[in-house]
């Protein structure tokens, strides 16, 4: 009898220990998936001003530079970097509140469409022979790619992180007892985000 | 005069800036000058001898929508040869905000140059921040035209300064003459409507109601309806069921499809409920000698003189478009009447007569000026 209810009392314990154990790790899953989207957060913010910088620093065409700066314009947050945040995205993910009214291009699609215009002019025919030798071009040029590839990693490490809480979220037990509280799932955040072309036929996969 | 014109967009696809830029190029190579112009085109592309493919254009996202632009340096050496040959007098771009050929003219050219506007842009934060990139070249221009008041108040507001207001011509020779469409008018007589079907102000809705009469009091009366619709389905769904098999939708038409829509009715009916700022779709009517009924806004009271080249009825009335409609499919010899009437009142609107006042622009940018040359800053380029 007293044996019995032991073992009652010791597969609760545990069993609360398993449940503390899974919440806790939603919990620091949730945690990660801040830090990444932080993360991607400033690398896309790096690549906008990279790309401004070289469409205002008079190396380029002047429609060049005119494709650029609308395109680094698409993704300024709505009412500006102190105003009501970043862009949504049109999931709905990775940003702020935004007026209904507004007319801004969702995040994911503005983003994307910084990263063809700059694939359409770093795509030209002789691109960057036509730049060497120009004081300062090859530096900003590399400095717009690196910041390129970084968005491309740290889009790729948010998306792990939102996979890997989004499948923790998923668990029956999670699900049951509602482990992620009243923390929404986290959104993966879709662009298109290489400077190089795939294929050939379709000089910017548009 | 030897004239260089820039046009910003694909010539191979069809878009209102490019039916423009050909219109007011035709009217003048026909008054004996020398016109060349630019454009982005595929290399396959069939080119009238006046225009010179600057190469293809690149798809590009462009203020949320992808456009078919020319940039970079190689089109900035095929612009600058292209001034350099054509040694003109004047030099006129087509939309220099946009980045792409005309914008890279300005760049590149110094002399006479006059700009025309053809866009109302809402999106005013993008002009404010790309300015300083277009501002050298768009500090250039010596004369500014205007295609509307709102494309007018777009360049006053974001960029500055002032501009002439020109609209645009209509091709009057084009749709003078076309087959009309199999089987049309036919016996029962047919009304005719062009234009968006799902933007309420081109009053679609309204010509619907009075078809309700109109059709229910004439067994044989077709109508024919051409444009865009997003769904049009929907907009067969407002006509009454037993009415339903003698509404025709052609949905969205070619330039030459369009002339023989206008050839294959008796009446052309512009329901416009308002926000037409000239109403070229019922000048091109007029222009094909269709007899025309259309609202009484101040666009088409103007452009039909009052009524004397067109019946107006009153805005959004369906019961009042019915009878001026009715009443013109009973009298042919009023038809007969209205149709001279709009041929002649049209004339006024012809690319000619724009291309007059356009080239007026030209005569005073040209004084005590030099030739348009190549700037030494553009020679610096690659």
């Amino acid at each position: 009898m007293i044996i019995d209810l032991i073992i009652v009392i010791a597969a609760a314990l545990l069993m609360g220990v398993y449940v503390s154990w899974r919440a806790g790790r939603i919990d620091r899953l949730h945690v990660r998936v801040d830090m990444a989207r932080a993360a991607l957060d400033v690398t896309l913010l790096r690549r906008s001003s990279v790309a401004l910088e070289l469409a205002t620093s008079g190396l380029l065409d002047p429609a060049t530079s005119l494709l650029l700066a609308a395109a680094v314009h698409g993704t300024r947050p709505p009412g500006g970097y102190g105003g009501a945040g970043s862009p949504p995205m049109s999931g709905g993910g990775l940003g702020g509140v935004v007026p209904p009214e507004t007319t801004q291009r969702p995040r994911d699609l503005a983003e994307s469409d910084l990263t063809r215009a700059l694939r359409a002019a770093f795509s030209q025919p002789d691109f960057r022979a036509s730049l060497s030798g120009k004081e300062g071009a090859d530096e900003l040029l590399a400095e717009v790619e690196a910041a390129a590839h970084q968005v491309f990693l740290a889009r790729k490490f948010y998306n792990d992180v939102v996979a890997a809480t989004r499948e923790a979220r998923r668990r029956p037990l999670a699900r049951v007892l509602r482990l992620p509280g009243r923390a929404a799932a986290p959104e993966f955040f879709e662009m298109d985000d290489s400077l190089v072309a795939e294929a050939s036929g379709a000089p910017l996969g548009l | 005069m030897k004239i260089g014109i820039t046009c910003p967009y694909s010539w191979d696809v069809p878009g209102g800036v490019q039916s423009h830029i050909r219109d007011l190029a035709e009217a003048l190579i026909d008054v004996g000058h020398e016109v060349s112009v630019i454009s982005p085109a595929d290399d396959d592309t069939p080119l009238p001898p006046y225009v010179t493919g600057a190469g293809r254009a690149v798809p590009v996202p462009y203020n949320g929508s992808v456009a078919r632009l020319s940039f970079g340096f190689l089109s900035v050496s095929r612009v600058r040869r292209w001034i350099k040959e054509g040694g003109f007098d004047v030099l006129h771009v087509h939309e220099p905000e946009i980045p792409s050929l005309s914008l890279l003219a300005c760049w590149v050219a110094s002399g006479p140059i006059v700009a025309t506007f053809h866009t109302a842009i809402p999106r005013s934060r993008v002009l404010l921040v790309t300015y300083p990139v277009v501002r050298t070249g768009l500090e250039k221009i010596n004369g500014r035209i205007a295609v509307s008041e709102a494309a007018r108040n777009t360049l006053v507001e974001h960029i500055g300064g002032d501009a002439v207001v020109i609209p645009n011509g209509v091709a009057t020779s084009r749709f003078r003459k076309a087959e009309p469409l199999p089987g049309w008018p036919g016996p029962g007589g047919a009304i005719g409507f062009l234009g968006r079907m799902d933007e309420p102000r081109k009053g679609l809705s309204v010509l619907l109601k009075a078809f309700e009469t109109l059709g229910s009091e004439r067994p044989g009366l077709r109508l024919l309806i051409a444009g865009r619709a997003s769904d049009p389905e929907e907009v067969l769904e407002r006509v009454p069921l037993e009415l339903r098999d003698r509404v025709v939708l052609l949905g969205q038409i070619n330039d030459e499809e369009k002339v023989r829509a206008l050839h294959s009715v008796d009446v052309f009916c512009s329901p416009n409920t308002g926000g037409e700022s000239f109403g070229i779709v019922t000048a091109e009517a007029m222009a094909a000698g269709v007899p025309i009924v259309a609202s009484d806004i101040d666009a088409f009271r103007q452009v039909l003189r009052g009524g004397e080249a067109g019946e107006l009825f009153v805005t959004g009335d369906p019961d009042d478009l019915a009878r001026a409609a009715g009443r013109l499919l009973d009298d042919p010899g009023r038809r007969a009447a209205l149709s001279a009437a709009a041929l002649a009142a049209v004339a006024d609107y012809d690319w000619s007569v724009v291309a007059r006042s356009v080239y007026s622009v030209y005569e005073t940018v040209v004084l005590g000026s030099t030739q348009v040359a190549v700037t030494a800053s553009g020679d610096e380029f690659p």
